[in-house]
């Protein structure tokens, strides 16, 4: 009961902005004012961090959203590259409903009715979780809850029970949400090293840091 | 650690409005998979288990307004009320809810639905329940595709042991909509027979509409007749792909492997297995490897996908509660839809209805996103 464990590294991906550990590390400039969008950013980001990896444009926005922020985390990790135990523990508001509105429009009417597998397969929260593992050879735990806002509480108690059990080395935990064009990433990374108590207090000052 | 049980249970399907009489029909081999051939769902015919709405609305009417809730509230309201009606506890802070769901009320982006859209937001949903009952905790969804009902379990588990509750509720329900069945046919996975998982002449999965709820508690008194014990439960990815499962079956092997080891039991004390069979090709090969590696191709097995078909964030916990039921009577219940092995593998399908002990259980649940979910369940009375 008595083990601690910490926070190590942040990372939030919002207004155009990737900050890690509460310091911009890529900002995107839109050419003019109004003209923001995501797609955009998102791709620009990817070259600036030099992610190099092709299965990112079949992406759906929120796991676009959600692959960079970890691989930002987890890239200075030093991962093993056959399998690692970081437990995934993410969370939003708006579940997948960006790519579900394009599916229901895909059926909406019968004369357009053209539902395609390449979509649908978003229509889950949790896909955003597969990617993830997949690029970083994680056959960890992974659960994607749903809040009408963020919930320190929850994924403290969550990651502390996973860490306690045994059931994982590390938690990768947080926020990653996207709604018609507003998103929102914020995640961290919990375990026995760090200089960040991991209690709700701490993960709110860092999630409301930015 | 102390002990944690999964006790008074509901299963809502068209097989029955309570666990008992669910259990019932498939006990004399009733299915509720049926035909239908209904363009305003499908281009195609499809088979699938559907839920009446006028049944539905008709038990609603009892408890609330039929205008105010969707067709999946109604459902898994009536579904939670016989279970917290049967706990007979006090809803206060340390009493927790949590929702299982994939899609929860998708049908409200329909242009044709009378609901606001907001209501597809699963939050939304979470909200609507807990005040319905007044829990004084705010709801806990998880939405984590096909093992959603398994995880909720473990989850369950996971926040009584760290003391945030004493009992948590879990709801589970998804509806068979325009939108998941044109989703699951442009993957080529729907069939339009009743679902063969596990046989040689498989044709793919049928969707099915359920709700089911249960009790998780901590408190030994006033569990269940049927009530069981949670001994270990893991998740573990595929790290492989999105969309179809591992060929060496790598999730579900970790995670049987990992609830074995937490239960601290051995893979020839499992009694039974309540395995994922959804009948696609993929799916039930992936599974017959995994159960070999384990070491556990002689231990009793069946898909319950043949009387429900897939009932997506519920099946996982419908699948459970039926086998609490079928250890507490000591009955293996027959696999519906198989009759000749048709996985590389061999693995032990259940052909039909045999008496047995029955002391531990296992149930798996594989899902999209490369997620695999196992836990293992003793039954309390002996």
């Amino acid at each position: 009961m008595s083990e601690k464990f910490f926070i190590k590294n942040y990372c939030h991906i919002k207004n155009q902005t990737v900050s890690v550990n509460g310091k911009a590390i890529f900002k995107d400039v839109p050419i003019a004012l109004g003209t923001e969008d995501f797609s955009t950013f998102i791709k620009n980001a990817y070259k600036f961090l030099k992610t190099d990896y092709s299965k990112f444009f079949k992406m759906d926005n929120l796991s676009k959203l959600a692959f960079l922020a970890a691989d930002v985390l987890l890239k200075s990790e030093y991962l093993n590259e056959k399998e690692n135990n970081i437990a995934l523990v993410f969370s939003n508001n708006a579940s997948s409903l960006d790519t579900d509105r394009k599916h229901q429009a895909a059926i909406e009417n019968d004369a357009e009715y053209f539902p395609s597998p390449v979509v649908f397969v978003y229509t889950l929260p949790n896909i955003c979780l597969g990617e993830i593992s997949i690029k970083h050879r994680l056959y960890s735990e992974n659960s994607f809850f749903i809040f009408d806002r963020f919930n320190a509480e929850h994924l403290q108690l969550y990651a502390n029970s996973l860490l306690r059990n045994k059931k994982a080395e590390k938690v990768l935990c947080g926020w990653v949400d996207f709604d018609e064009n507003n998103y929102e990433a914020f995640l961290y990374l919990v375990g026995s090293e760090g200089e960040i108590e991991h209690n709700t207090e701490e993960i709110n000052r860092l999630y409301n840091k930015l | 650690m102390a002990k944690t049980f999964v006790s008074h249970n509901n299963i809502l399907s068209n097989l029955g409005f309570d666990s008992e009489a669910v259990v019932e029909n498939i006990s004399k081999g009733n299915s509720g998979l049926e035909k239908f051939d209904d363009t305003s769902l499908l281009p195609e015919p499809f088979c699938a288990s559907m839920t009446s709405s006028e049944k539905v609305k008709e038990k609603f009417t009892e408890i609330g307004d039929i205008s105010k809730f969707t067709k999946l509230e109604q459902m898994m309201i009536l579904s939670l009320k016989k279970v917290i009606d049967a706990a007979n506890i006090p809803l206060n802070e340390k009493v927790g809810l949590i929702i299982s769901t994939t899609k929860g009320n998708i049908d409200v982006l329909e242009k044709e639905s009378s609901f606001p859209k907001s209501r597809a937001y699963l939050s939304e949903l979470g909200k609507t329940i807990q005040n319905f009952f007044g829990f004084k905790n705010e709801t806990i969804v998880l939405s984590n595709a096909c093992v959603s009902g398994v995880l909720a379990i473990s989850v369950a588990k996971r926040f009584i042991s760290e003391k945030k509750y004493d009992h948590v509720f879990i709801s589970s329900g998804d509806l068979v909509t325009k939108f998941i069945l044109s989703g699951f046919h442009s993957f080529q996975a729907l069939s339009a027979e009743p679902c063969k998982p596990y046989d040689k002449n498989r044709t793919g999965i049928n969707l099915g509409e359920v709700s089911a709820s249960v009790l998780v508690t901590s408190e030994e008194k006033n569990l269940s007749k049927e009530a069981v014990e949670i001994l270990g439960d893991a998740t573990c990815n595929d790290a492989n792909h999105i969309s179809g499962p591992s060929r060496t079956g790598e999730g579900l092997f970790r995670s049987v492997k990992s609830a074995l080891k937490e239960a601290n039991i051995n893979a020839n004390e499992v009694d039974y297995i309540s395995a994922h069979g959804t009948a696609t090709p993929f799916n039930d090969e992936m599974e017959a490897i995994a159960f070999n590696r384990l070491g556990m191709e002689n231990v009793p097995l069946n898909s319950l996908k043949g009387y429900f078909g897939h009932t997506l964030g519920a099946s996982g916990l419908l699948e459970t509660i039926v086998g609490m039921h079928f250890m507490e009577k000591n009955i293996l219940f027959s696999s519906k839809g198989f009759s000749d092995l048709g996985v590389s593998k061999n693995i032990n399908i259940i052909k039909e209805n045999t008496s047995k002990k029955l002391q531990v259980f296992l149930k798996t649940a594989s899902g999209f996103g490369g997620c695999n979910t196992a836990v293992i369940l003793r039954k309390v009375n002996n």
